[in-house]
């Protein structure tokens, strides 16, 4: 469907030309959102344009924003991003992993534009990272599913194994482990970070092996929903998708980008930004956990107090002993996963079945 | 393990890619070729789930999700059959435009969950053990799917109609010739094509994931469209191959739970590959092919004036 794409960047492409015509106003400073998948997707894409609005709103008429949604990952997205710079914005979020390369290299040419690029790990003078430690929440989900699960089993439905990915699986089992040393987790990768169809497809079969939680790394309500036609429960990935499951929904890992896009805004806005890396979580406030709800009050009670010891520092989720699915100790006891492993996480831990995709 | 929720899956994976095949296979049988089945399937998705959400009726939203892909496959009829454009370009174009339509109309509903279609019990049948869970406790597009193939596969073969319908997709000169109004079949083909499309849709957004998501088919409208071309335009290969590959669908997903070590990326292809390998295998008399493959398919009809 390469021609679907193509002829969504020509109307991309057309669409800052038209938008760029229409705001030149002379105060005002321009910011542009750089998005790999539909805003409607209520998952990943939809949580960047919710931080969007966040700064439309934090900073009114100071600004003004445009956005280019479904962007496909490679060269196509070098040339929205020089789009948007070239067209005087003077701010640019650029929020896949994908858009790392092209970001650097447009940014090579603006020196005068400030970048932000999601989820990467190369910086420049003007290119600043960000990421969230969504691990912290997939730890308290586990916590959380070792307590409610009766059949000691997690149904895992993932997208592609990258290290992202796999620290989710990981954390999710060792925050299980850590209430229920009986907790495994049965992982099914769908090859896809974004077909209902099929996410809900390995929702069923997983729960068709035993699993009664379901957690989910791919960006559609589907498998939850499955899980609460199915009667069992699970977690919202994201955002908050209580909505689809009123019944199965114990809680959700919500992606928060709101208040770092309005503070990097208004840093470029005033002169003081500066190209940094971070890797917020809990403690920051960019990841947040959904109502805890369909669970008794210890339950709750364990998981309010996990989430405030991951978010005060005396908890970390990846704490020693751990051992991988060999039984080798990676970790040892009294230490936690340095920032090297955590970042390049290629191995399950011990309880994960079957082996890991190379 | 138990089977019976495995067999149940598989039936809800292979549903919409047979409803969709079916409507292409009588298009194709009259000579059109039409590319939009995916943005007739978008379109029919939304709509459905639009009018289930508004009106709270199940029959309501299949009807309305079925009348939409017509609405869409009218649009192609028009373009193909009296402009006379080129059918290749206005079937992709319609894909590209459904995808479009859908996501604009969509906007509205995303996040919003729905009631999947309620089971259809057929009497005592239903309540036969394993036998009437698998046969007879479907919703009412499950069933859809079962008669009209089987209803098309009749039509095309037996019918007196159905011969006219095949005459005009062989040759659509010398059906001209006989009398037939070639134009008329094949508005009637398209739209058929574009009604069964739009109940594909409608299954996808009313049982298989109730709900609203942009670009849900994911590719189920190609698969379908390429399901007729390997039942090589055979009703019931056709419904063999769409059960095949939602079986292998399901399956690779299964065998990934029980964790036996095969590589994901290859499980993924496997449905696709498994597919194209059999119907090919079973398909492989080329004499049948040429039967089969309706001989004017994609060649615009200049009506003599």
């Amino acid at each position: 469907m390469r021609i679907k794409s193509f002829l969504r960047e020509i109307l991309a492409v057309f669409s800052i030309a038209a938008l760029s015509c229409v705001g030149v106003a002379n105060a005002e400073t321009k910011v542009g959102f750089v998005y790999v998948g539909p805003i409607g997707d209520h998952g990943w894409t939809y949580r960047h344009n919710v931080g969007r609005l966040a700064v439309e709103k934090a900073l009114g008429t100071q600004i003004k924003t445009t956005f280019v949604e479904s962007v496909k990952e490679g060269p196509d997205s070098e040339r929205v991003i020089r789009q948007l710079a070239s067209t005087g914005h003077k701010v640019i979020y650029t929020t896949s992993f994908g858009f790392m390369n092209p970001t650097l290299k447009v940014a090579k040419k603006f020196p005068n534009v400030r970048f932000e690029h999601a989820t990467g790990y190369k910086q420049s003078k003007n290119v600043g990272t960000y990421s969230a430690r969504f691990y912290e929440g997939r730890y308290i989900a586990g916590v959380i599913a070792g307590k409610v699960s009766k059949t000691n089993k997690i149904g895992y439905v993932a997208s592609f194994p990258i290290p992202e990915v796999v620290r989710g699986i990981n954390a999710f089992l060792l925050g299980a482990r850590s209430v229920n040393p009986e907790m495994i987790i049965s992982v099914v990768w769908v090859n896809s970070w974004y077909d209902p169809g099929k996410e809900g497809d390995a929702a069923k079969a997983l729960i068709d092996q035993g699993a009664d939680i379901i957690s989910q790394h791919t960006d559609s309500p589907a498998p939850l929903q499955v899980a609460e036609n199915r009667g069992v429960k699970g977690f919202g990935q994201a955002s908050d998708m209580i909505k689809f499951a009123p019944k199965a929904q114990l809680s959700a890992i919500v992606n928060n980008w709101d208040n770092y896009y309005v503070e990097r805004t208004k840093a470029a806005i005033d002169g003081s930004w500066k190209s940094q890396d971070v890797w917020y979580g809990l403690k920051e406030g960019m990841v947040k956990m959904a109502p805890y709800t369909n669970m008794s009050d210890d339950v709750q009670a364990l998981a309010k107090k996990t989430e405030e010891a991951i978010r005060s520092g005396a908890l970390h989720p990846f704490s020693g002993p751990i051992k991988d699915q060999t039984g080798k100790i990676v970790v040892e006891a009294g230490k936690v996963a340095d920032a090297g492993m955590l970042l390049g996480m290629n191995f399950y831990v011990e309880g994960v079945q079957g082996s890991l995709p190379k | 393990m138990d089977l019976l929720p495995v067999a149940l899956t598989i039936i809800t994976a292979s549903t919409p890619l047979l409803l969709a095949a079916t409507g292409e296979l009588v298009t194709e049988k009259a000579g059109v070729l039409n590319l939009g089945v995916e943005g007739m399937m978008l379109v029919g998705a939304i709509a459905a789930f639009a009018a289930a959400v508004s009106t709270g009726s199940g029959l309501i939203a299949i009807l309305v999700g079925a009348f939409s892909g017509v609405a869409v496959a009218a649009i192609f009829a028009v373009l193909t059959l009296t402009c006379l454009a080129n059918q290749v370009a206005t079937g992709l174009a319609l894909t590209i435009f459904g995808v479009g339509l859908s996501a604009l109309v969509g906007s509205n509903f995303v996040g919003i969950s729905l009631e999947p279609l309620p089971q259809l019990n057929i009497g005592v049948l239903s309540t036969i053990p394993i036998l009437g869970d698998l046969l007879f406790g479907h919703d009412v597009l499950v069933y859809l799917s079962f008669i009209m193939i089987l209803l098309v596969g009749y039509f095309l073969s037996k019918t007196r109609s159905g011969l006219i319908l095949r005459a005009v997709g062989e040759s659509h000169d010398s059906a001209h010739a006989l009398g037939y109004s070639v134009l008329t079949v094949r508005y009637l083909a398209v739209l058929f094509g574009g009604f069964m499309s739009g109940l594909a849709g409608s299954y996808l957004s009313l049982v298989y994931t109730p709900l609203w998501a942009e670009n849900m088919t994911a590719g189920r409208g190609w698969i379908a469209l390429a399901l007729v071309v390997f039942g090589t335009w055979r009703a019931g290969r056709i419904a063999f191959g769409a059960y095949l590959f939602g079986a292998i669908t399901i399956l690779q997903l299964h065998v990934q739970g029980w964790g036996i070590n095969i590589a994901s990326q290859f499980m993924t292809m496997l449905p696709y590959l498994a597919t194209v390998v059999v119907l090919v295998f079973i398909s492989s008399d080329k004499m049948k092919i040429r039967i089969n493959a309706p001989q004017s398919i994609g060649k615009v009809f200049y009506p003599p004036r």
